[in-house]
């Protein structure tokens, strides 16, 4: 009889990413998982991430040894049940060679996707698109001094299940770097712009920081375009905000200021290395960059707190809401998370920053899966 | 953004300051090139490599100029135009040309702050190239950005790709002191990712293009990738590097190279100018004054021969820094 055999492969984390290397197994052959469980630690040249299991069973095999280094696509492991044979293992995997030696190895799906510039009224946006083409998108904002990359570690897990739309805001990336006011309002009225350009009358929308409050404007001033909300560590839900920390992360110009600036982001500081900050001022030293920052700095966080409340729109929403927050946020404090109201499904992240979809990926893109499915339901 | 060559990233940073900026300027023997010869046809070359094609047609004859070949004449009025008001980047072509006019370099253009008291600014970027693999012998293979870093007044720099090219002489170009601009004429074919947008890149701030525990390799200019190439195989045997860029040999990133060595306690230095009081001696000398606590071995040099650049091809090979001698120099067993 024939059992379940799962490839393990090395994971595709963001776009530049061909090759990764895997740093260290977090089990042991004969260990049993269950599918989202943490098998191994991968290393890029960006990030060192956790890399979970497409599948439950018996980790039969470890056909990638600890540091070696192996393209996107190549076989790691094998998951199985306890009750398939040795032979049937090693046939699967003398196979998976085969197979992946005609295709070239890389998984079609995630490398279809690369960014394109997209007009989107006065607006000209790094868009990225992935994943299928039927269902109500899921579009993904980006915080302050963010840009699509953020999401390195999200969009192409929940791509799996949905569409899933990423892009530069306004001022941020690749975008162009016009932000008006600098207003969230404005920011709000691009991203409308955004989903009109790209034919999407409504979608999920998940906001990170300040582009949780660009997601909850959103919804005040297009409702009909917001399907359900996810946010995370929202701007918009109290008058606290660490603005000096905001400040340097624009502001830094050196490899060290930047990153002790982005430090303040995450709970474990070990994963902000120099690689992130040389990409971060990359896209800071583009002209116009810093201005575009500087200007929206000065609308949303002008005289060290934020200058707008979008707690009404939140306890007014009549769409599924569900909110991240780490608890360890220097940025944005966790008492931003509450009073919220009580249809709000609420994740409140020990030992976390402010940025959940990085320090707590598996978990969130898990719970963001299972929360679009119940919204899907609800729709 | 898209994969762009050194020469097309040089070729775009001036297109942008030149659209920015109508003081920017250019100057030099062929920068326009085929203009006063026979074939009737202007901007024929944009320079002996094609670096400035296009420029004299989009930005015309008074903002391209094409001089006689009188380095001292065009490099002084490089410099009178610098103090002057105008942004003039002036194109020695081979940097080994630079004894025409050392003159207007080191006691006109860099000493005009100073010697004005602090009043004079004088924003003019000589770009030149510079090294030797390209079979161009003696007098055409130089690579003298030691004996600019000696004078004091002016930037140095020797950019090591095509990303980090063009922020660097967009940067050069805003700049407002004497800037000389070192391009490896080996180089001018080497592609990868360059933004479309313009960007700068801040003087006196290294670049670690690999970080490793073991050893520290710092190298300059083209070296960086044969230092990459290097420390990729030492990897592979266990051998962790950081190899550090320093971008400009003036300002020097010197608290960044004395962060590695404390890192890693061990220095190699990648330097294709000739030996004696070239950077690889000036970096030892400030991490042997600064940093010898941390060093576990002694400073190794991969430098070529104190020698006149061979024109035949296999001692030309002989007498470079390569990814092989670099491996070799910085295993610590």
């Amino acid at each position: 009889m024939t059992h379940a055999l799962t490839a393990l492969t090395m994971p595709k984390f963001g776009l530049a990413m061909t090759e990764g290397k895997l740093a260290s197994w977090t089990v042991s052959v004969g260990d049993t998982v269950r599918e989202g469980d943490e098998v191994a630690d991968i290393e890029t040249s960006k990030i060192t991430s956790g890399y979970e299991s497409p599948a439950s069973g018996v980790l039969r095999k470890q056909v990638a040894q600890a540091g070696e280094t192996l393209p996107v696509g190549a076989l790691l492991g094998v998951v199985a049940d306890a009750e398939a044979s040795d032979a049937e293992i090693e046939a699967f995997i003398a196979s998976f060679k085969a197979d992946t030696e005609e295709e070239g190895g890389e998984d079609a799906d995630a490398a279809s996707a690369e960014p394109r510039l997209v007009t989107a009224g006065e607006y000209t946006l790094n868009v990225r698109d992935a994943g299928r083409r039927d269902g109500v998108p899921l579009l993904l904002i980006h915080g302050f001094g963010g840009d699509l990359t953020n999401w390195m570690l999200n969009q192409d897990v929940l791509a799996r299940h949905h569409r899933v739309i990423t892009f530069d805001l306004p001022g941020h990336g690749a975008s162009s770097k016009d932000v008006g006011d600098g207003s969230v309002t404005i920011l709000a009225e691009a991203v409308s712009e955004l989903l009109k350009a790209l034919n999407v009358p409504r979608a999920h929308i998940m906001g990170h920081s300040l582009g949780g409050a660009i997601a909850l404007a959103l919804l005040r001033d297009y409702p009909d375009t917001v399907a359900s909300l996810t946010l995370i560590a929202p701007a918009g839900l109290g008058r606290e905000v660490n603005a000096q920390g905001l400040h340097d992360m624009v502001e830094a110009d050196r490899t060290r200021d930047m990153q002790n600036a982005l430090q303040a982001l995450v709970y474990d500081k070990s994963l902000v290395g120099r690689k992130m900050a040389d990409n971060v001022l990359k896209v800071r030293r583009l002209d116009g960059a810093r201005d575009a920052l500087r200007a929206i700095e000065a609308a949303c966080f002008g005289n060290g707190q934020q200058s707008f409340d979008l707690r009404p729109v939140l306890d007014a929403a009549r769409i599924p809401v569900t909110l991240f927050w780490g608890e360890e946020d220097e940025i944005l404090p966790v008492t931003g998370a509450k009073n919220t109201p009580d249809f709000v499904v609420k994740h409140l992240l020990p030992q976390v920053g402010h940025m959940p979809q990085l320090e707590k990926t598996a978990e969130l893109n898990r719970l963001v899966e299972a929360f679009l499915e119940k919204s899907q339901v609800a729709a | 953004m898209s994969k762009k060559s050194f020469r097309q990233a040089i070729n775009e940073a001036l297109r942008q300051e030149m659209r920015r900026d109508p003081t920017v300027v250019l100057m030099g023997e062929d920068v326009a090139g085929g203009q006063g010869g026979s074939s009737g046809v202007k901007d024929a070359w944009g320079g002996v490599l094609g670096v400035t094609k296009g420029l004299l047609t989009e930005f015309g004859e008074s903002r391209v100029l094409d001089t006689p070949i009188s380095e001292a004449s065009y490099i002084g009025a490089a410099a009178g135009a610098a103090a002057t008001g105008l942004r003039p980047v002036a194109e020695l072509m081979f940097v080994d040309f630079v004894g025409c006019c050392l003159d207007q370099i080191m006691n006109q253009a860099a000493k005009f702050r100073y010697m004005f008291g602090g009043k004079a600014r004088t924003p003019l970027v000589i770009r030149a190239m510079y090294g030797a693999g390209f079979n161009a012998a003696a007098q055409h293979s130089q690579a003298l950005y030691p004996l600019f870093t000696h004078i004091p007044g002016l930037k140095v720099v020797v950019p090591s790709s095509p990303y980090e090219a063009k922020g660097l002489l967009i940067e050069a170009i805003r700049d407002d002191d004497p800037v000389i601009f070192l391009e490896n004429k080996v180089m001018y074919d080497d592609e990868e990712e360059v933004p479309d947008e313009a960007y700068t890149i801040p003087f006196g701030e290294a670049n670690l293009t690999r970080e490793g525990n073991d050893v520290t390799i710092v190298a300059i200019g083209r070296m960086v990738g044969m230092a990459n190439e290097a420390a990729d195989r030492l990897a592979k045997q266990g051998i962790s590097c950081t190899v550090l860029d320093p971008r400009t040999t003036f300002p020097l990133d010197e608290q960044t190279i004395l962060e590695c060595v404390e890192d890693t306690g061990r220095l190699v230095i990648v330097d294709e100018s000739s030996p004696r009081c070239n950077m690889a001696c000036d970096i030892s000398a400030l991490v042997a004054e600064q940093a010898f606590g941390a060093l576990k071995a002694p400073i190794r040099r991969v430098v070529p021969p104190h020698t006149p650049v061979p024109f035949s091809t296999p001692l030309e090979k002989l007498y470079m820094p390569n990814a092989d001698k670099i491996e070799l120099r910085s295993n610590p067993s």
